[in-house]
């Protein structure tokens, strides 16, 4: 049997930063409203939320319900889908699957955290909570912790330096600088990464994506419903595949403590559902939360040799110009990571590219196919969704 | 709505005085002990273990009473502005207006609202001479803050102060004040409750919708109400918790440089917190001349900016000589290591 992809129809978003003066729900609100008007629809059948940690971080679940009722979208089926830092990516993906199975036609998916509202030693704390609680966060692990085993282990096996991965982080504030929707919009260079202090050796500041806020939306339905509201073809985006898997909770009980395997396993699947391979794809919005990440996803979706992640970077492949480009508006590093946003950013970003409406300086040239792979954990849940041009 | 503040009377500064401890720690000293290379301040004064908010209060109003030049019992109010009391519950004002000379027949009181308490005392001190209820009122800002040890905080929390003496407008006065303008929001960028040693704080929280958003809403809305634009004045004074704010401050005023830094010490002397403005408007007047117009807008967290419009009169070249300058006091300077300044500052618990 064959099933009819979903298209995307509307994209909305609010600029990454720090929020002071907007709650979760004003967030959520307004990116939803901006993909709706951008969909030209005034009511959705059903709303998924990608959120991770709303609950310790600002004391409110039920997000699909708080956001639906404050949106003013009526007694429509509305829930949080929560698959760590991937929620969003995840979000997005039973949103398409509701159009998929027919039930709904028109779906709304908004991802949204707020973190500036807690201590960042309670916020490190809540992100860990990620981990495995019994096996690693009762042990003292952070986020950033065992984010730097990986980056050690990484440059030891593969004879990389820090200064070889700051490349990817230069590659981010790059593009983010020409994004006027990312949090730091500010070039760096290789010298600001390496000069940044330590946060969790080997880790330095410039390796790591912000704690932000933020709050992104599509608007996903069919290609016959698409048609019958009118929008133009070019306006459309097609989910062409996705897929996403888990590995194993606790990093230490993984058999490659360098393969994302889950990342592998998602992308075999995304990519035959659109029947293509890697070469096909003509940029890739990687879940780069430290450096080293980057490196491992772009080994992991088969667009480097293991080992060879962080070579791209060094070679400037990843550039908006090279033959792989990735974070093409700045990714987790500079656009920001507001965690369970993120890939529903990195989806809202894909759909501008295949549109050609990126900002100047930073449209890939005759964008066809893209790529977001979003993270949860150290690896433990992501999420692989390849996007077409109708 | 008038937003302006204008007492009845015109008012003005009849005597001033600043006082900093001779103490300095480098930032790059207390780096050193905390693995952290960048900073915020070059170095910071440290109060000597003699020394307290109360003492420096006296210092400063020792100095600012040989520039008034009057009787100290003809001074009926004295009011510091701290957020380090010595003591939690006794007045410190009282022992300041004992040590000048000033009791009995006066008013004294301790005030609170972050680095904002000493302009709290100003504005108190226009409104008690404004309405003609007295001629003469002491205003005092001072603090030797402390932060947590390895906090930010900690690089810029320094000890330092400023008295002014407010009277009516004459040919006494060093500057007057053509108006002023008081805004306040409840922002909880920085606080310290009961029984707690050090304050807390909202990273950066503390930068954007606090001290910039009052500040500059204080700046501005006084220069609309006086019909001024920020070319209108000579200088400006902005709280000044550490170099990077007041100057962006500046730059988003439209205000040079030049017109900010001869009023901005926290860089070598660190954050006075209650004495920052004051301090640095008494720098700025020992170096002003007649006419000279001078914005002054304080910061506290909590949080809310005083602003004030100060013009430069004759009797300031008859007057700044009568007391030491405050870049004497700030020149005057003996550095110790971390070790000494942790002794000093009372950090080791035996």
């Amino acid at each position: 049997m064959t099933i009819e992809k979903p298209v995307i129809i509307g994209a909305g978003m609010i600029p990454v930063g720090e929020h002071w003066r907007l709650s979760l729900r004003d967030m959520a609100t307004e990116a939803l409203l901006n993909a709706m008007e951008d969909a030209g629809v005034e009511k959705v059948d059903s709303l998924y939320v990608g959120n991770m940690i709303s609950g310790p971080f600002i004391e409110q679940e039920n997000l699909g319900a708080l956001i639906a009722d404050w949106a003013g979208l009526g007694n429509i089926p509305a829930v949080k889908v929560e698959a760590a830092c991937a929620s969003g990516g995840a979000a997005v993906q039973e949103g398409a699957k509701a159009v998929m199975a027919g039930l709904e036609d028109v779906v709304a998916v908004v991802g949204v955290e707020k973190m500036t509202d807690a201590w960042p030693s309670d916020a490190t704390r809540y992100l860990a909570y990620a981990a495995d609680a019994d096996w690693e966060l009762f042990h003292g692990a952070s986020f950033v912790a065992l984010n730097a085993l990986i980056m050690r282990l990484y440059m030891k096996t593969h004879g990389y330096t820090e200064e070889d991965l700051a490349y990817f982080a230069v590659n981010a504030h790059r593009n983010g600088a020409r994004n006027p929707h990312a949090m730091f919009k500010r070039e760096i260079t290789v010298d600001t990464v390496l000069r940044s202090p330590y946060i969790a050796d080997p880790i330095k500041l410039f390796d790591a994506s912000p704690m932000c806020d933020g709050a992104a939306a599509v608007i996903i339905t069919s290609k016959e419903k698409a048609k019958e509201l009118g929008v133009p073809e070019g306006e459309m985006v097609e989910l062409a595949g996705f897929w996403r898997a888990i590995d194993t909770i606790n990093f230490a009980n993984r058999e490659d403590f360098l393969t994302l395997k889950a990342a592998k396993v998602a992308a075999e699947k995304a990519y035959r559902m659109a029947g293509i391979t890697a070469k096909d794809i003509d940029f890739f919005e990687v879940h780069d939360a430290f450096t080293v990440m980057a490196a491992l996803s772009l080994e992991a979706l088969g667009v480097a040799g293991k080992g060879k992640g962080a070579m791209l970077a060094r070679e400037g492949q990843i550039a908006i110009d090279g033959d792989y480009p990735i974070q093409t508006m700045g990714g987790l590093k500079s656009r920001g990571h507001p965690v369970g946003a993120t890939g529903v950013y990195q989806t809202v970003e894909a759909v501008l590219q295949l549109r050609g409406k990126a900002p100047k300086g930073i449209q890939v040239p005759d964008a066809e196919i893209g790529l977001t792979q979003n993270i949860g954990g150290t690896g433990s849940n992501i999420t692989v969704n390849v996007f077409r041009r109708v | 709505m008038k937003k302006l503040l204008r007492p009845k009377r015109n008012v003005g500064i009849v005597g001033y005085g600043a006082y900093v401890p001779m103490y300095r720690i480098k930032t790059q000293e207390i780096g050193r002990v905390w693995g952290i290379s960048s900073f915020p301040i070059k170095e910071k004064s440290v109060p000597g273990l003699d020394e307290d908010t109360i003492t420096i209060g006296i210092e400063a109003a020792r100095n600012a009473l040989r520039r008034a030049k009057i009787d100290p019992k003809l001074i009926r109010a004295i009011w510091l502005g701290t957020e380090s009391k010595p003591y939690a519950v006794k007045p410190s004002g009282t022992v300041i207006a004992e040590a000048i000379g000033a009791t009995p027949d006066l008013d004294a009181a301790d005030f609170e609202f972050a680095c904002k308490a000493g302009t709290e005392a100003i504005q108190a001190a226009i409104g008690f001479v404004g309405s003609e209820m007295a001629d003469y009122a002491m205003a005092i800002g001072a603090d030797t803050s402390q932060g947590r040890p390895g906090d930010h905080l900690e690089f810029t929390a320094s000890a330092g102060g400023a008295a002014y003496i407010i009277g009516p407008k004459g040919p006494d006065t060093i500057a007057y004040f053509e108006g002023s303008y008081s805004y306040v929001t409840d922002t909880p960028d920085f606080w310290r409750r009961q029984h707690e040693h050090y304050p807390r704080h909202g990273n950066r929280f503390t930068g954007e919708p606090a001290y910039f958003h009052q500040i500059i809403n204080a700046a501005k809305g006084l220069m609309e109400e006086l019909d001024y634009t920020s070319n209108d004045f000579d200088y400006a004074v902005f709280h000044q918790p550490n170099v990077k704010f007041p100057l962006t401050v500046a730059r988003i005023l439209g205000i040079p440089k030049e017109k900010v830094l001869p009023g901005l010490l926290s860089g070598i002397i660190g954050n006075t917190y209650s004495g920052a403005t004051l301090v640095g408007v008494s720098a700025v007047l020992d170096i002003a001349k007649p006419g000279d117009r001078i914005l002054w807008v304080s910061f506290g967290s909590g949080a809310g900016s005083d602003a004030f419009s100060l013009v430069v009169q004759d009797a300031i070249e008859g007057k700044r000589d009568l007391a030491p300058k405050t870049m004497d006091y700030v020149n005057r300077k003996k550095y110790i290591d971390y070790a000494l300044y942790a002794k000093s500052r009372r950090k080791y618990i035996v």
